[in-house]
Formats: C-alpha cells, sequence, structure tokens
C-alpha cells in the first residue's frame, strides 16, 4: 500500500491550482505542437528548457509531461482528417483513419482515437505506477538479438499493407530501405547515398518522408483528376461521434493496442513506431471486417494503433523514472532539465525525489483527463475541415506540409526532398503502388539493420545467436507463424481433401 | 586578475571597430554587450547547454545584456559552421560554442570548412570519459579489461556513443597504448546514451565508455562498476583511479570551447578573450559547472589555438588507425 499513500501524496502535487494550470497549458501547447507536422514534443521542451530557471521543479515536469502526453493524442487529428501524420507515432493512424474520413465518419475516426488514447494512457499510467521495477528488469533482457528478432515480427505488417500485388508492395518496401539508409552509418561513422550533400549527413527525416509521400502525393492526385470527376464534400454519415457498433468494435482493440504498446515502449529501443504497426497487423488478422481495410476504413486500425502510441508513451516513463535512462530524444530532454535543478536523474531518483516524481506520475492520470475533455468537443470542429472545398482545403494542406517541414530543421533541401517525394508518392498512386510499405521500411529497415550489426559485433559475427537466444528464437517463431500460418493452415484444409460440406463444381 | 572597467573599456574598443566596418552586419550590429551565440546543434546538448549557461552568468554577471541563441544542428556541427563561417563573418559580438566532437566530425565526414578559418577564443570545459562494466563482470580493474582486450579484442565488445566519437577515440587510443591494433575492436555505437546504458544493465556487452556524467548515478546505486576514469588527476567524490595510473597512458577530455568567427580584428578578439576569461573566474560559473559535473580547463588565445592544432593531429591518426577516415 506503499505505493498508493505516495500517489496519493502525488495527486496532493498535482491537485495544487498552480500545477493545475501548468497541466493545462502543457497539454494544450501539446496538442497544437502534435497537430503540426514539424514540431514535436522533444523540440518543444528543449525550447520552453529556459523556462527551468524561472519555476519549481515540479511545475516544470507538469507542464513537460502535459506537452509530452498532449503530442501524442494532436498527432492523429491531421493524420485522420488530412492524411498529413504530426508525429511518425501516427503515421498508421492515417492508413485507415483518413480512409474513414473520406466515408465520412471522420468522427467516429476522431473519437476512437481520442478515447483509445484515454484508455491507454491510463491503463498505461497505472503501469507506470505499479508494475514499473517488474517491466523493466524484463525490458532489459532485451538485447540486439531479441530487438532484431522484434524488427523481424514487424516486418509482418508490410504483408498487411501490400495492397494487391505483392511485386508492387515489396517494391515500395525497398524504397523504404534506400532512403532509411541516406546519412551516416552509424556503425562506421561513412556516409552513404549523401551526394556530398552535409544537410543529408542525418538522414532523411521520416515525417518528410510521410507527409510527402501522402498528404504532398495525395494533392498532386486530386489535382490532376479535378476535371474527371465532380467535386464532391463527403457527408457525414450516422452519428458525429461513436455508434453502439463502433464502440463495440474499439473497446477490444484498445486493450490489445495498450498491451501491445506499453512493454514495446518500456524497452530501450522499443520506440513508439513498432507497437503501432504490430497493433494494426493484429487488428486487421482479428476484424470481422477485413473487407474494410484498406478500402472504406476499419474503425479497429485506428483504434489499436491510437492505444498502442499512447501506451507506449507511458511505457517509455518506466527506465525514465526507475533507471534515469533516456530512451527517446523526448525523454532525454526531460533528464536535462532535471540537471538542471541540480538533480541527478538515476536509480535512486524515486528514493531521493518522491514528492517531484510521484507528483509527476499523478499529474499524468490528470494530463489525461484534461486531454480527453480537451479533444472530444473539439471533435465537432475539426471535422468540418472537411467540408471546405477541394481545392482550398488541398492548397492548405500543401501550405500545411510546407511550412511544417520547414519547421523540422530549417533547412530548404528538405522541402526539395518532400516534393520530389510528393512527385514520387504521385507517380506512385496512379500505378498502383501502396505508399504504406515506404514508410515501413523507412523506419523498420536501418533499425533492424543496426541491431543486427550489433549483434553480430557482440557474437563475433556468430548468426546462430538469433536461434539459441530463447527471447529471440521465440519472437522469430511468432513471426514466422503471423507470416504462414494462415497459409499452412490452408493447405492443411486442401490436403485433407473437401470438407463435408463441399459440392462439386462449388470452386 | 582584471577589472570590469577593463572589460567595459574592451567592450568599447571592440564596438568602435565594428562601427568602423563597412559591412552591414556590423553596421546593424547592436552595441557588443549584445552576445550573439551560434550553436552548431539542436537545442538540449552539451553545446546548447553550454551557450545557454554562458547566457544566463554572462547577464546575471551583468557583463552582457543579453544574447540572442541561434541553433543550426547537423552532422556533429558540420552543418552549422560553414554558415558561421560565411555569414558570421566579422562579426564583433558573436561566439560559436563547439568543440571535440566537431573535430572528429570535420575529419570524419571531410568537411571542406575546418576550425582553422574560425578565430579560436577559449577551451571552457571538458568531460572526462569513464570506464564502466557490469556489476557482476570479472573486471576488477582497467588492467584486468586491458589484458582480455590483448588475448583477443572481438571478444570484448564494449558500448558507447557514435562510431568516431570521443568514446570511440578513447577506446581507440587506449586499445593502441597497449599495442592492440583498433581496427579490431569491437566496439558497439549507440546514438544515445540511455540505450548504451541498458545495454550494459542488460549484461549486454562487456564494458562501456561514456561522459562521467552517464554513467555516475548508476555507479553509486551500485549497479555499474567504474574502472577508470580519463582525466590527468584523481577527481574529488569519485574512487577511481585514472587510466594513467592503471599503466594505460592515455588522457582525455571530451572539451568544449568558443569560436569567434573568421575576420575580426585583434582588439575585437582581445576584447572577446577579456570576456571569456571575466565569465569563467565567476562563482556564478564555476557553481554552474560544478552542478552539471563539467571540469573547468579553461584555455585561452594562443594555447588554445596550439592545443586546438595537436588535438586535430591526435584525433585524425587515431580515427584513421580506427579505419574511420582515410
Amino acid at each position: 500500500m506503499d505505493t498508493l499513500s505516495q500517489l496519493a501524496n502525488g495527486f496532493s502535487v498535482a491537485f495544487s491550482p498552480n500545477n493545475l494550470l501548468w497541466c493545462l497549458v502543457g497539454t494544450t501547447l501539446g496538442t497544437a505542437i502534435g497537430v503540426l507536422p514539424g514540431l514535436g514534443p522533444a523540440l518543444t521542451i528543449a525550447l520552453l528548457l529556459p523556462i527551468t530557471f524561472q519555476v519549481a521543479p515540479e511545475a516544470a515536469f507538469i507542464l513537460f509531461a502535459g506537452i509530452y502526453y498532449g503530442a501524442m493524442y494532436g498527432g492523429s487529428t491531421t493524420s485522420i482528417l488530412l492524411n498529413t501524420p504530426g508525429e511518425s507515432a501516427t503515421i498508421v493512424t492515417a492508413l485507415e483513419g483518413n480512409k474513414m474520413a473520406r466515408s465520412g465518419r471522420a468522427g467516429a475516426a476522431l473519437a476512437t482515437s481520442a478515447i483509445g488514447s484515454f484508455v491507454a494512457g491510463t491503463i498505461g499510467t497505472m503501469g507506470v505506477t505499479f508494475l514499473a521495477p517488474v517491466v523493466v528488469s524484463l525490458a532489459l533482457l532485451f538485447g540486439p538479438a531479441e530487438y532484431f528478432s522484434l524488427m523481424v515480427l514487424a516486418f509482418v505488417t508490410v504483408s498487411a499493407v501490400l495492397g494487391s500485388s505483392a511485386v508492387r508492395g515489396l517494391a515500395s518496401l525497398f524504397l523504404g530501405f534506400y532512403l532509411g539508409m541516406i546519412g551516416i552509418d552509424l556503425q562506421t561513422g561513412q556516409p552513404r547515398f549523401t551526394f556530398g550533400l552535409t544537410e543529408l549527413l542525418d538522414g532523411t527525416n521520416v515525417i518528410v518522408v510521410a507527409v510527402g509521400l501522402f498528404a504532398v502525393g495525395e494533392t498532386l492526385y486530386v489535382a490532376a483528376r479535378r476535371h474527371a470527376g465532380g467535386d464532391e464534400i463527403v457527408p457525414l454519415r450516422g452519428s458525429l461521434y461513436m455508434t453502439r457498433e463502433e464502440w463495440s468494435r474499439s473497446w477490444k482493440p484498445w486493450l490489445r493496442g495498450t498491451a501491445i504498446g506499453f512493454p514495446i515502449g518500456a524497452m530501450p529501443a522499443g520506440g513508439a513506431e513498432i507497437p503501432t504497426f504490430l497493433s494494426y497487423v493484429v487488428e486487421k488478422r482479428l476484424s470481422k471486417k477485413p473487407e474494410e481495410f484498406g478500402t472504406t476504413g476499419a474503425i479497429e486500425g485506428v483504434a489499436g494503433p491510437e492505444a498502442a502510441n499512447n501506451a507506449s508513451a507511458a511505457g517509455v516513463l518506466v527506465p525514465m523514472l526507475t533507471l534515469g535512462l533516456p530512451t527517446s530524444a523526448t525523454a532525454a530532454i526531460m533528464l536535462s532539465a532535471f540537471q538542471s535543478y541540480g538533480i541527478q536523474p538515476g536509480p535512486l531518483l524515486l528514493d531521493t525525489q518522491p514528492a517531484l516524481v510521484w507528483g509527476l506520475i499523478a499529474s499524468l492520470y490528470v494530463a489525461n483527463v484534461l486531454l480527453v475533455v480537451l479533444n472530444l468537443p473539439l471533435v465537432g470542429l475539426w471535422v468540418r475541415i472537411l467540408k471546405i472545398p477541394a481545392p482550398l482545403l488541398y492548397a492548405g494542406i500543401l501550405v500545411f506540409a510546407t511550412v511544417g517541414t520547414y519547421g523540422i530543421s530549417q533547412s530548404p533541401i528538405d522541402l526539395i526532398l518532400l516534393y520530389v517525394l510528393g512527385g514520387i508518392g504521385f507517380l506512385m498512386r496512379r500505378f498502383d503502388f501502396p505508399t504504406a510499405p515506404v514508410v515501413i521500411g523507412m523506419i523498420l529497415g536501418p533499425m533492424a539493420e543496426t541491431e543486427f550489426r550489433r549483434a553480430m559485433t557482440i557474437s563475433g559475427g556468430d548468426w546462430t545467436v538469433l536461434f539459441t537466444q530463447p527471447l529471440s528464437a521465440a519472437l522469430l517463431v511468432l513471426a514466422f507463424t503471423a507470416l504462414f500460418g494462415p497459409r499452412l493452415y490452408h493447405l492443411i484444409r486442401t490436403w485433407r481433401g473437401p470438407s463435408p460440406d463441399h459440392v462439386p463444381g462449388d470452386a | 586578475m582584471l577589472s570590469r572597467r577593463h572589460v567595459l573599456l574592451g567592450s568599447l574598443a571592440a564596438g568602435a571597430a565594428a562601427h568602423t566596418q563597412w559591412s552591414i552586419g556590423a553596421a546593424l550590429a547592436q552595441s557588443p554587450a549584445q552576445l550573439q551565440l551560434f550553436v552548431p546543434a539542436a537545442p538540449g546538448g552539451g553545446w546548447d547547454q553550454t551557450a545557454r549557461t554562458m547566457e544566463q552568468v554572462l547577464r546575471a554577471e551583468k557583463l552582457i545584456t543579453g544574447a540572442q541563441i541561434t541553433n543550426v544542428g547537423g552532422a556533429g556541427g558540420t552543418v552549422g559552421l560553414p554558415q558561421f563561417t560565411n555569414q558570421w563573418k566579422g562579426r564583433p559580438n558573436a561566439l560559436m560554442v563547439s568543440g571535440m566532437v566537431m573535430v572528429g566530425a570535420i575529419i570524419a565526414n571531410k568537411a571542406p570548412v575546418t576550425l582553422t578559418q574560425t578565430t579560436p577564443i577559449a577551451r571552457l570545459t571538458g568531460e572526462f570519459l569513464a570506464l564502466v562494466v557490469p556489476a557482476s563482470s570479472p573486471f576488477k580493474t582497467a588492467k584486468d579489461f586491458v589484458a582480455a582486450l590483448k588475448a583477443d579484442p572481438a571478444k570484448v565488445p564494449v558500448c558507447g556513443g557514435s562510431a568516431g566519437g570521443s568514446d570511440h577515440i578513447l577506446l581507440g587510443l587506449m586499445a593502441k597504448s597497449v599495442g592492440v591494433m583498433p581496427a579490431k575492436l569491437a566496439y558497439v555505437p549507440y546514438a544515445g546514451g540511455g540505450q548504451a546504458v541498458a545495454s550494459l544493465l542488460g549484461n549486454q556487452v562487456a564494458a562501456g565508455i561514456s561522459g562521467y556524467g552517464e554513467f555516475s548515478e548508476q555507479v553509486k546505486a551500485g549497479k555499474l562498476r567504474l574502472l577508470a576514469i580519463s582525466a590527468d588527476k584523481r577527481q574529488p567524490g569519485i574512487e577511481a583511479p585514472t587510466l594513467k595510473e592503471q599503466g594505460i597512458d592515455v588522457e582525455l577530455f571530451n572539451w568544449r570551447g568558443v569560436f569567434a568567427p573568421p575576420n575580426v580584428s585583434a582588439d575585437q578578439r582581445a576584447a572577446m578573450i577579456t570576456l571569456i576569461e571575466k565569465m569563467a573566474g565567476s562563482p556564478a560559473w564555476l557553481d554552474e559547472v560544478k552542478k552539471r559535473d563539467w571540469t573547468p580547463i579553461l584555455l585561452t588565445g594562443d594555447a588554445y589555438a596550439g592545443f586546438l592544432q595537436e588535438e586535430t593531429a591526435r584525433i585524425e591518426t587515431i580515427l584513421k588507425d580506427l579505419g574511420l577516415a582515410a
């Protein structure tokens, strides 16, 4: 019960009027920057660091936590409405979310992502409160070999977004690998595919690629077809929020997304993207209406990944608060704020600064409630964006994408890249190549490569470690089953001969 | 010790010189009491923290009225450097915060612009590096570690920051000093300190090298064992011998310093050096430095320029030995 009494103390810190106000400021700011593609929580917190000289440590961390959670909420809005992901963790949301918006269910997509984020954020925060020590010791068991096998499992998601032609899908995937390889190779420090441009040494930003392919490509496609069809504004179908059926289709994906997101977020190299990929493929496999995926938009494909990315945001706090390990850019900057107060983050943080840590955890619960209160009423406002006539709306998207991209690093090279990729995105749509595998390849490819090479350095070049380490082997088996399981099952069924209800000529 | 009046005189001289120049930048320049700081890295990192701490201290000590910080990040600083040497040329009130990482990045990336084109002002602080092992490791001293390295470097995976960075350079220097080929080392680079520490806590690697601050709390909690530090002498409050004490003749600081742009006059340079010396001697600065686990290793003017030359040569050699530079 020690945890509960400390949490109660934490709430007394979080509920002071001053800190509530900071929490509100943080969540509002976080939602806003989540919406913009260029601004992320890491950069925002870095820019706000000087504030730490002026206010009490509790207030600063409550503000930062609000920004962090808020960005996870805000990022999904533009993914769903404009096909322009604000954060790399919400790229998957765009796949089904935008399809839903086009078939008149934008409100439901926004609602399921807001409520799913609330559910996952709250369960994840509970995980931070009660399970942190257990989760972190499990997360540390993951070494490079295990991460590589986890990436292999994540690659199965590609099969879920391949579309009609495997060859086209794989071509897209390899384009993603190529884009991911641009820049300095972490293992050897040598530049790859940079064509002598110093701006490319740090690689291409996945947000630029996603916005270029999805938003700019889409805009060009719409513009090219403008005179082919009539100008239609999608009417809103059914309830603004979720129907009873949509509720019943959402709650299981929320819980599954949380279960996938939290532990992977807690892993030092887990990140927020992989759980969204995994959640997407799980939901597509389990859905009773798989035909909606990629056509009219399936609500499960929004609910699951959105829950997964918020749960992983909570998971990232586990190594940060228990071990003082920053495992994401945002966590690293939050830790540097600790240092400006003369607080050394580390495994003893919980013992030396209980008021601060528990106040921070309590404010995460508060931030979650504030965010859902803030975001649900906004849904009605956001969906009206889609009523803007197409020429104005798409011009707006272009401006938005351009400004946001420039905001990432103020580099004109990024803008050129954005429009080149926009052109590629247009051609890919025109010739029916799926764009999602490009982004998946770009995120997973370099991670898989790095982890594989680390594993090989550690093992002295012995690749059997991938099979001899039990966790790694288990993940590979899981990946194999997920990929070939359905086919094998089908094969066995046909081997056993026609089933009783099989009528000749039924083929 | 110079009085504040001297600084003001120096600043006035710099201001007067600036106004005689014909460039637009100088004509528009505010009084030199307004400092412009160029940080060739994203907000939040070591250089950025140095710049922001400088601003804070200089303002508190009333040496300047304010400072404007510009961040141009990327590729170890080599993206920002050309901008500083071209667009900031001749500005009397500008400084770039940079350090050892940039020296390495310039060599590894074959950057067209180098630090020799700037006007070195002062080395401010350094972070010595630490060699640590997981608590359960059989290595008790740096000698044990080196012995294992000599037996078979491929069997001793060591983690640290990015390839060619200060952590990798220290491992290379250590190996070389005991007669192990640096190119044979099994170095496992991580982009962030947190992930490197996690791989140590999870017993994935045999040892780790990084700034002492990355490990200090884990060492205090008994999760990692500190074998040696790369400083020149023992440090107060740290119970670990130096590498030199254990027969490994290597000393390395990940140092940070400030540079003025090209084409500043001798007077402007002298005024800037005075300003920085004044700041580095103030109790407020020493207090901030201590809070952040930095070591004050002030070196200014010509002595700094000489150091920079030696350091560049040393890093170039070891990067070649590691197989990272041609």
